[in-house]
């Protein structure tokens, strides 16, 4: 179906399994109203509440165009409301669904390279002209490159872990597994003999929030690398890239390698080394994504100079907010390598009181004593101790 | 086995039923639910907290005539609590019986204490077996708030309908039952699940729908309080608050004023009752006084 393929090209990821449930779904309403084949197509082909509004763009288009070229499509017949058609004309087509619709002229021509493109987009570019700069990975000088692959190397996170409430076979267990107990029971014919259970420990769920204005420019990319082996190295790891405005990153740096994660991300981003407004992305974090992401106790990362363009306006209870939120926040600071680092600014004097841990964040040391602080000390118990670690650590 | 003689033929059955049972929905989420009926796929409902993605369900089993099963998810939820459990003191009873009966039924004794008697059923369990030859209405509630071992469990439910339980072999159900998943967006549910679902996205209802859903569910209210009350909330919905009311705070508002003998919305019964319908301190905070009285203002010009 014609209409499949635009939609998958339009980022959606629709499967052939979904395209045959579309059609049988479609045997079962009439085709007579426009509305109620849009919401039938809508229930089976979308599956998140944000591809929505491209659904119902790809929709209004793709009849559209049917309509003005009445060909060999039986659906072409359908009514076009009077709100839909013209008034679409004048308003500006995103340039992703613009780009899905423009091969099917000739479906044979670039269809390869656009394949492997599309479906990455996942975060919609919807007005081209806020694309203010395109990082391009490609130019990382080879001295760095060399630094991030061996940054890759060593840095795996050891998995720290916290109690879930799921129980494991465990002979030093407390509780009693009265499943396993009857079986041996039955198998010995009468004797007691109490199997025990422990619950099973997980690692929580990690969310890093990481600063990419111009001020951060030389680190973002070496933490974009660091990142990248997170996400490939643990499940429940949510990543989000801030300057002027929150993008969530995750799905874009879940691709297994890393040069094609990354660009990836580029595409997807669209403030690389612009400034930075705290308080307005951490606003939209905790009003879009906390309740999604920071559910079962996760640890936030923040990494950010804590340089703020709008002077830590609003950013105290947005802080505040998102410190209460979540089981941890660990602050990265690539400017605390400065023995003489003095929380002058005023977005990081308002930030620091509701942080747990500050670090350093600028090489390869202070990353892996990251990782160290990461590992341990998540079940020390519920007193949240701050802690400044030590800025000689270079 | 069809699925019962009353279950609706087009969309607009689909809508009667539902306001039959006193669910005013609108076209799109009639239209989910008919094709999810039809076609015997469950439900997955997505939507802030709130705005009656539980109540379908609800309506659904009470105007089908079939047995709501409810399924309340947490962290945790195993399926010892969610499909089935062994009766423990019954299997040791029957063990010491044997016991006492002497040695020459230990072989007969494993087949025996996993027996259908010994087994305690759970709603999963139930839904599939369904009661009465009916397959009832399967309430998969606040799936988010589970981790996702169990969704993973879910997946053969699910697409199958049927359970394995390794003493007794493969249950599977005569006759689907309509299952509706529902979620908060605490967390994402994975694509898999999503996959064998159908999708529709519960959105607040437009001032009209909300009009109509308040006379219907707060007869007592009077018709300009009540248009009062759901043009002030429609205002709220738009200040992009933490936590914009929905459906459930709006009729917990209207039973409120009216419980305070109110007729009319006045910037002191709301600033007395905000706590009704804003439930974070910053919210309040931020409607209370200027921006309340402004809305006061609007509702009952409006309406």
């Amino acid at each position: 179906m014609h209409f499949a393929r635009v939609l998958r090209r339009a980022g959606l990821p629709i499967g052939p399994g979904k395209v045959i449930v579309a059609l049988e779904a479609l045997k079962l309403v009439s085709i007579a109203r426009r509305d109620d084949v849009y919401w039938t197509l809508h229930s089976v082909l979308v599956d998140r509440h944000s591809q929505s509004d491209m659904f119902r763009l790809a929709f209004d288009r793709f009849w559209q165009r049917q309509q003005d070229r009445p060909d060999d499509n039986p659906l072409s017949i359908l009514d076009q409301g009077p709100d839909h058609g013209r008034g679409d004309q004048s308003k500006p087509i995103p340039r992703r669904l613009a780009d899905a619709f423009s091969p099917l002229a000739s479906p044979e021509v670039g269809e390869q390279k656009e394949e492997s493109a599309a479906p990455s987009d996942a975060v919609a570019s919807w007005s081209a002209d806020e694309r203010l700069r395109h990082q391009d990975f490609e130019t990382m000088s080879s001295d760095e490159q060399a630094e991030a692959a061996k940054l890759m190397a060593r840095l795996r996170l050891p998995i720290p872990d916290v109690a879930t409430r799921r129980h494991r076979v465990s002979r030093s267990g407390r509780r009693i597994d009265m499943r396993a107990t009857l079986r041996a029971m039955v198998r010995s014919g009468g004797a007691v003999t109490l199997a025990r259970k422990a619950p099973r420990r997980r690692h929580p769920p990690l969310v890093v929030l990481c600063d990419i204005s111009g001020s951060m420019a030389t680190y973002s990319r070496m933490f974009l690398r660091f990142l990248h082996a997170l996400t490939n190295d643990r499940d429940r790891v949510h990543v989000f890239l801030f300057g002027t405005r929150l993008s969530n990153v995750t799905r874009e740096l879940a691709h297994r390698d890393p040069d094609l994660a990354l660009a990836r991300v580029g595409r997807a981003v669209e403030d690389w080394g612009g400034g930075t407004r705290i308080g307005h992305t951490i606003e939209a974090f905790n009003r879009r994504w906390s309740r999604r992401v920071l559910g079962q106790g996760a640890v936030v990362v923040l990494i950010t100079d804590g340089l703020d363009r709008d002077g830590g306006e609003g950013l105290a209870a947005e802080m505040e907010r998102l410190h209460k939120s979540c089981r941890r926040l660990i602050w990265l600071n690539p400017l605390l390598r400065y023995a003489a680092f003095e929380p002058k600014s005023a977005g990081v004097r308002v930030m620091l009181p509701h942080v747990d841990e500050f670090r350093p964040a600028h090489n390869l040391d202070s990353l892996t004593a990251l990782v160290v602080a990461l590992s341990n000390r998540l079940d020390a118990g519920t007193t949240r101790q701050f802690t400044i670690a030590n800025a000689k650590l270079s | 086995m069809s699925i019962g003689v009353s279950s609706p033929q087009s969309i607009d059955a689909t809508l009667d039923l539902l306001s039959r049972g006193g669910y005013i929905a609108d076209r799109a989420l009639a239209t989910s639910l008919f094709l999810s009926i039809a076609m015997k796929r469950p439900l997955f409902l997505e939507g802030e907290a709130g705005v009656g993605k539980t109540e379908i369900a609800k309506v659904l089993a009470a105007t089908l005539g079939r047995q709501l099963l409810r399924l309340q998810c947490y962290e945790g939820l195993d399926i010892s609590a969610a499909v089935y459990e062994w009766n423990y003191p019954r299997q040791m009873m029957a063990i010491r019986l044997a016991e006492a009966a002497g040695e020459g039924r230990r072989h007969e004794l494993a087949r025996d204490i996993y027996g259908a008697e010994f087994l305690i059923k759970r709603p999963l369990l139930n839904a599939l077996e369904g009661s009465a030859g009916m397959a009832p209405v399967l309430l998969i509630d606040e799936l988010d708030r589970t981790d996702e071992p169990f969704e993973a469990f879910l997946l053969e439910v699910l697409s199958d309908f049927q359970i394995t339980i390794p003493e007794l072999g493969t249950i599977k159900a005569a006759a689907p039952p309509l299952v509706v998943v529902t979620s908060n967006r605490t967390r994402e549910i994975h694509d898999a699940l999503k996959r064998r679902c159908l999708y529709h996205w519960v959105d607040y209802p437009s001032a009209e729908r909300e009009r109509a859903i308040v006379k219907a569910k707060v007869p007592g209210v009077g018709e300009s309080l009540g248009g009062q009350v759901v043009s002030f909330v429609q205002m709220l919905r738009g200040l992009e608050l933490f936590k914009p009311p929905g459906i459930a705070e709006t009729l917990d508002w209207a039973q409120a004023l009216m419980v305070l003998n109110a007729r009319e919305l006045t910037v002191s019964n709301v600033d007395d009752t905000l706590g009704v319908v804003l439930k974070y301190q910053d919210d309040i905070a931020r409607v209370r006084g200027d921006v309340a009285a402004r809305g006061v203002a609007t509702a009952r010009s409006a309406a």
